[in-house]
């Protein structure tokens, strides 16, 4: 009864339990013992499984087995040799519950006996001193004796100590147990003091530079200057060292004003560059002049334009000399020089007292000019020099000429290498200046006589037997022959070692010749023209002109042209350019163009340029102006096909010379 | 000598079409000037930059070589700088009045 009773109230537990947990947390324990003593009838859950009874007697075996239940049961591997999947045969069945890390170290490993040799030896002393103690012991209960023993104790402590000193090891203090006490004293401490002291920091600037390898070629420079310095040991003052900043910018300043410049006159720098008038293509033989720059100086409104000459090394310089023509306006003149980068302004001037004739720049010395005046004075100034007046000039002591000097030309060094140049005046005399150190030197080369028949004078003058020579030329190849014109009108040839007599004379002119040049290419051609407004070509061998042509109006000046030996320019008093090339038309000009705006202005120079297609044509009002050549102008021999075109003066030469026999052979046939 | 410096400083700045003229030192600060301040300043600062740049530029290609003139052509005007060892000479001119 009691069993059952007892399983009943087994099972009531169980099923109370179940009731508790249907039931909400409410319910005491003792209301829940009061139940279970009431008992209670069975209360299925309602998810408990209903099993038969024979499925309720079936037994299941449950085996305990050492494999870690969580252990993967089909790791497969990638076996390479096989190229496949590969279940692994077995797998690790550890399982590990718990792991701590702990901090014991076993004595006799390494860790352990670095610890203990830092701790310090009392662990090993103690061990060792007890060793020797037992040691000593058992020898001394050896020995036997009490005595040695005690001696041997003795020794032993003492050996126990002796290790002690050897070690050298902190021992503990060994206190007294019954009366030890400590004391301690303090010293009396120094009190502590700061002291410090500061200096002025040494002054400080922040610097910063680049090193380029220009900024280091540059300090190589200097170094270089500095060292050239101190070899010359200048002795010269010390020069006063304006620090103005205006010196400094005379450069840039020119660089400037020559950049604005050009802005102005964008367009005929363009021109004077490229343009070609492709019209000449339609006009058969005609060419004309294109306007470019003109050039005029404010101070020098009413002088006329008396010479003009470019500058051989620097091709867009020129000199225009100012004076005046007229007997009654003589006055003041100016040397002037321009650059075709500045229109606006000239390069330098010089302003003169008396008017300025000629000039002529050296052509291997492109700083030295002479100069002609009306007055009968030469001069020769240096552009390099800063001052205004000429670093040579003549007097009446040193032999001046006693007329205005119409002509100055350099000549090559003498042997003692001085330069020097000739002069040609109306006084009859062709002299030539040498420039010996700071002194002009003359020598008369020539005097010119009058030629011909002398028609006496009124009242039994004596006529006058000088000539006036109006203008010269040397020969470019022949160093000593030259040309002389007059105001008669007659052209001598001359040559500086005769000084009496003419080689050969012309009479070229009805009036003054104004201008005489050699060609540039052929030996022997010369061209003259007068105010008798003809144009003459010449053949120095032959006494009469080659080519003669009239011009309407007075000639003021002819030049060669120094691309080509058949083309020539010549200006008129009527304001007109005629340009004339001997190969494509003998009788006309290929060009006539007025170049100035008023008529009654009378152009009185030109000059070609050596390098560009440019001429310059002063008139007497003081302008100059600047004018390009059409292509039809500057003609070239036309190629053949397959042929090279031979260049060269040699062409040139010929080309002339063809010209020329031509007219001979007529003259042949008719002698 | 001086006074045709300050006679070509005079024609560039009537010169036709020239609107300002500049004069700056070697760290940019301007010491003549036809403007007004803040132009000036704004203008000597930048172009100071340029100019230095350029002229490192050329000399680093050859530093026998120097920088001559610098010319910026803008739609309004053109800027001319011409520098010296010292100093820098800035124009601003209109080509096409």
């Amino acid at each position: 009864d009691r069993h059952l009773s007892r399983c009943d109230t087994k099972i009531n537990v169980i099923v109370h339990f179940c009731d508790r947990k249907d039931e909400d947390d409410g319910t005491e324990i003792g209301e829940g013992g009061d139940e279970w003593m009431h008992g209670k009838t069975l209360i299925k859950p309602p998810d408990q499984l209903d099993l038969t009874e024979a499925e309720l007697k079936e037994e299941f075996t449950r085996i305990l087995t050492a494999n870690n239940p969580h252990a993967p049961q089909n790791i497969v591997r990638y076996s390479f040799k096989e190229r496949s999947y590969k279940p692994i045969s077995s797998v690790d069945q550890l399982a590990v519950h718990f792991f701590l890390e702990g901090n014991l170290l076993h004595r006799d490993s390494d860790e352990a006996r670095r610890q203990k040799a830092k701790q310090g030896l009392p662990d090993e002393k103690a061990t060792v001193a007890l060793e020797c103690d037992v040691s000593f012991f058992p020898q001394l209960q050896a020995a036997g004796g009490e005595e040695a023993g005690d001696v041997e104790e003795g020794g032993g402590e003492d050996g126990a100590h002796s290790v002690d000193s050897k070690t050298g090891k902190k021992e503990q203090k060994l206190t007294n147990q019954f009366n030890f006490s400590e004391r301690a004293s303090q010293t009396l401490n120094n009190p502590l003091r700061e002291r410090g002291c500061q200096t002025e920091p040494p002054p400080r600037a922040s610097f910063s530079a680049t090193a380029n390898q220009w900024e280091i070629y540059d300090v190589y420079l200097e170094e270089m200057q500095k060292q050239e310095k101190n070899k010359e040991k200048a002795k010269a003052v010390p020069k006063k060292e304006d620090d103005k900043v205006i010196y400094v910018l005379a450069k840039v300043a020119k660089i400037i004003e020559r950049m604005v410049n050009q802005n102005t006159f964008d367009d005929i720098a363009q021109d004077f560059r490229y343009f070609e008038d492709a019209s000449d293509e339609f006009r058969e033989q005609e060419g004309t002049l294109l306007p470019l720059w003109k050039f005029q100086y404010d101070q020098a409104k009413r002088l006329s334009v008396t010479a003009l000459c470019w500058n051989q090394s620097y091709k867009d310089l020129f000199a225009v000399g100012l004076g005046s023509y007229d007997f009654t306006k003589q006055g003041r003149g100016m040397l002037v020089f321009y650059s075709l980068k500045n229109s606006t302004y000239p390069e330098y001037n010089y302003p003169t007292t008396s008017g300025i004739l000629c000039l002529d720049i050296h052509p291997d010395r492109p700083y030295l000019v002479a100069v002609g005046f009306y007055d009968g004075c030469v001069a020769v100034y240096n552009l390099k020099e800063e001052r205004p007046e000429p670093v040579y000039k003549s007097s009446s002591k040193s032999g001046k000429h006693t007329d205005p000097v119409w002509q100055v030309r350099w000549q090559k060094d003498d042997m003692d290498n001085h330069q020097n140049f000739f002069s040609v005046s109306s006084d009859g005399r062709v002299v030539s200046w040498t420039l010996v150190k700071s002194e002009l030197v003359f020598t008369d080369i020539i005097k010119l006589s009058l030629v011909g028949a002398v028609s006496e004078g009124p009242e039994g003058v004596p006529p006058p037997t000088m000539a006036c020579g109006t203008s010269f030329d040397f020969h470019k190849q022949i160093n000593y022959l030259f040309l002389v014109g007059t105001e008669e009108g007659k052209i001598h040839k001359c040559s500086k070692a005769y000084s009496s007599q003419f080689l050969e004379t012309y009479d070229a002119h009805n009036m003054a010749v104004d201008a005489v040049k050699w060609n540039q290419f052929h030996p022997k051609v010369f061209i003259s023209c007068s105010s008798d407004w003809t144009v003459k070509i010449w053949d120095h061998t032959i006494r009469t002109p080659v080519f003669i042509f009239d011009l309407n109006a007075a000639v003021g000046d002819v030049a060669w042209s120094p691309y080509s030996s058949t083309v020539f320019a010549a200006v008129t008093a009527d304001g007109k350019v005629h340009v004339f090339d001997l190969g494509i038309n003998k009788y006309e000009a290929i060009c006539q163009q007025p170049v100035v705006a008023k008529k009654k202005t009378k152009l009185t120079h030109i000059e070609f340029n050596p390098v560009y297609p440019i001429i310059i044509v002063g008139d007497d009002r003081g302008y100059v102006t600047s004018l390009k050549l059409s292509p039809n102008l500057r003609s070239k021999p036309k190629e053949k096909k397959g042929q090279e075109l031979p260049r060269g003066p040699e062409v040139e030469i010929a080309k002339m010379e063809k010209l020329l026999s031509l007219l001979r052979e007529p003259e042949n046939s008719k002698a | 000598m001086c006074a045709e410096v300050e006679e070509t400083l005079k024609r560039i700045q009537t010169h036709k079409g020239v609107i300002g003229t500049i004069v700056v030192n070697a760290e940019g600060i301007p010491i003549r000037t036809t403007l007004d301040n803040s132009t000036t300043v704004q203008y000597a600062g930048l172009l100071h930059q340029l100019t230095m740049k350029a002229r490192s530029t050329v000399r680093d290609i050859d530093p026998q070589n120097d920088l001559t003139f610098l010319r910026i052509r803008s739609k309004k005007h053109e800027i001319m700088v011409a520098p010296d060892k010292e100093y820098m000479l800035i124009v601003i001119q209109n080509p096409s009045e």
